[in-house]
């Protein structure tokens, strides 16, 4: 009977859809120890966010209200004293940018194993989790050996738990060491994306780095154009410079729904579908068959760009 | 000021393919500088040319095929390096974030750094967790997914801007000594030069065993065994449009009228 400690996202005010969906990875994992799962909720509105995460299978809320947006330090010496307190088997937490600010540092702390960007996980002997290697393009088992594990898990491959529960609350005197804490956020700033909106298009052509070199940029847009659909970029091509910010689809970008998306010369990074992979119809032009990008696609053609999308222009031309 | 630079060298899978055992077979992977170290050498070449009497080292764990990776950080800037390795690491399939950790530390430990650079992730194996871990096990500061680094040597703070999800940027000072992973984008990572290259192959190259470096074998124990390496399962039918190109074209834009977004 061991128990499960899982950390609540939030940010400016609110939590994040990944909360719930920690609930029910940490409720998989409780089912398979027996123990209890733990949620801590460290900083923000934590009455309000405890009550909304009162779902079914947590046991027991932890709320430390120490300011009011994340901060590792604080986050590490509280997580550091729950473990201590708790001792639970696995923690889990989201690997998300605010994730990856603490869940290396706590493995490294308590001394236990880290399994990051976990999109599946098994229990019975001891914890076998499932993760991509090389952007998608192969799955991975790998056993954890050790007493427990820290386990990030990817958002969205979990199910929100919606269902509501007893939860106990519990406010934890986590007696922060203000001298410990060597980070202060000073504040929040809206990336620079420029005017233009991709959000709302219906209809987008988005080019990768398939592209390979800025000058062929033009066959990307002729295309667009000759379609009238609105262009976008995944991220390295908006990095290098050659397209403004405001066109990069993805998690660090934007989301967009269109009814119908054609990713060219895209792999189908998961950060990258994250940001599309909503759309109605999933259109891929890739050279390689095994490309993520194909995992989610409803239409594909297997081909170089550089044959394929003259002809398409010509055809609308 | 002493950079020390995160470097690992990647493997990369070719379109096609084979899977032998658990892993890619030998003669389909490649092997590269990874991305996000390539924008974090950048970063520290950059502070040495804007400040007197700043030395960037970079620091790898991996065999002698990384020295050519290495040897392009150096041609890009990078005045030293360092590179760990025995037997036993060879043998050991797949180390975990924290031993990695483990390991460059000790290299901290030797180099006492002001500034650690590491990148968001591996290209490889994404695990985006070694810079963080890494700054816990050596007692310095830390920030993730960094886009913007302001640091002057001699100060006592840095700003940063953290790169949050969906547009948002978490402005945070941090105290030095510091780790800080860097994201893509952050900079323009330039070409090696021909002169650059050339400088490379004289630059000191040191090659330490974990040994040296005071580890014992203990530390040197993964928590990771690999069970398995597959090709995922497709969660979509895909429909694929096949044909010489013009017949792919066609079917792709009979389709597109067929969805109502283009005028047919
Ligand atoms: C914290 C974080 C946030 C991120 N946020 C985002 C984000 O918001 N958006 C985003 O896009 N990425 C994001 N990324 C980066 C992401 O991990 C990938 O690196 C990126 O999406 C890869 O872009 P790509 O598919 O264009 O390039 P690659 O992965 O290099 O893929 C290029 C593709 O082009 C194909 N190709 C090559 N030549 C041709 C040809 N002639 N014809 C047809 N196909 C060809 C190749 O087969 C390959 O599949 C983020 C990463 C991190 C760590
Ligand atoms: N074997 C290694 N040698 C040197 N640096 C490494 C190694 N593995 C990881 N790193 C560093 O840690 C960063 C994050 O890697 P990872 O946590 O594996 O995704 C990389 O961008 C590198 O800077």
């Amino acid at each position: 009977m061991s128990d499960v400690l899982a950390v609540a996202e939030h940010r400016q005010g609110e939590l994040r859809d990944v909360s719930g969906e920690l609930v029910t990875a940490g409720q998989e994992l409780t089912d398979s120890t027996g123990g209890a799962l733990h949620l801590a909720i460290i900083n923000g509105a934590v009455e309000e966010f405890a009550d909304d995460l009162s779902l079914d299978g947590v046991d027991t809320i932890h709320t430390v209200d120490h300011g009011e947006e994340f901060n590792h330090d604080v986050y590490l010496q509280t997580l550091t004293q729950l473990y201590d307190e708790l001792d639970p088997e696995y923690v889990v937490t989201p690997h998300t940018v605010n994730g990856m600010d603490y869940a290396p540092a706590l493995a490294a702390e308590v001394d236990l194993p880290l399994a990051p960007d976990v999109i599946d996980f098994t229990n019975g002997d001891g914890l076998t989790v499932t993760r991509e290697q090389y952007g998608g393009k192969v799955e991975t088992t790998i056993d954890v050996a050790g007493d427990g594990a820290v386990v990030t898990v990817r958002p969205t491959e979990w199910s929100r738990t919606e269902t509501a529960g007893e939860a106990t609350v519990e406010a934890v005197d986590a007696g922060i060491d203000d001298g410990a804490v060597g980070s202060t956020v000073t504040g929040f700033e809206a990336a620079a994306m420029g005017d233009i909106d991709i959000s709302e298009a219906e209809f987008i052509v988005s080019v990768g780095r398939g592209i390979e070199e800025e000058e062929n940029l033009d066959l990307i847009e002729d295309l667009a154009d000759a379609l009238d659909a609105t262009f976008a970029a995944s991220r390295p091509i908006v990095d290098n410079g050659w397209v403004e910010p405001g066109r990069q689809v993805g998690q660090s970008g934007k989301v967009v729904t269109p009814d119908v998306y054609i990713a060219i010369g895209i792999s189908g990074a998961v950060q990258h579908v994250a940001g599309m992979k909503t759309s109605d119809t999933i259109v891929a032009i890739n050279t390689d068959p095994d490309a993520p990008i194909f995992d989610i696609a409803d239409y594909g053609i297997v081909d170089d760009l550089f044959d394929v999308v003259p002809q398409l222009i010509e055809q609308f031309e | 000021m002493k950079i020390l630079v995160t470097v690992k060298e990647v493997e990369e899978v070719e379109d096609d393919f084979e899977i032998d055992g658990n892993a890619v077979a030998e003669t389909y992977l490649n092997y590269d500088l990874n991305e996000w170290d390539d924008y974090a050498v950048e970063e520290a070449v950059q502070l040495g040319e804007e400040h007197d009497d700043v030395e960037v080292v970079t620091v790898t764990i991996g065999p002698e095929r990384s020295d050519e990776t290495i040897r392009q950080a150096l041609a890009k800037g990078a005045d030293r390096a360092i590179r760990v390795w025995d037997d036993a690491l060879a043998d050991l399939t797949m180390p975990d974030p924290v031993t990695t950790a483990k390991l460059l530390s000790a290299v901290v430990d030797e180099e006492e750094p002001d500034l650690v650079l590491s990148g968001v992730q591996s290209d490889d194996t994404a695990y985006g967790a070694t810079g963080v871990a890494l700054a816990r096990l050596i007692d310095y500061q830390w920030a993730a997914v960094v886009n913007h680094l302001e640091v002057e040597p001699g100060a006592e703070t840095a700003s940063v801007h953290r790169e949050l999800e969906g547009g948002v940027e978490e402005l945070t000072d941090v105290d030095l000594p510091a780790v800080f992973t860097i994201q893509s984008g952050i900079n323009e990572p330039r070409y090696a030069s021909l002169r650059g290259i050339r400088q490379a192959q004289s630059k000191p190259l040191d090659v330490y065993e974990p040994s040296d470096l005071g580890l014992s074998a203990e530390d040197l124990t993964s928590a990771f065994e690999l069970t398995s390496l597959y090709e995922p399962e497709s969660e979509t039918e895909t429909t694929l449009f096949e044909g010489d190109t013009e017949e792919e074209a066609d079917q792709l834009a009979g389709l597109l009228n067929e969805k109502g977004v283009v005028e047919g």
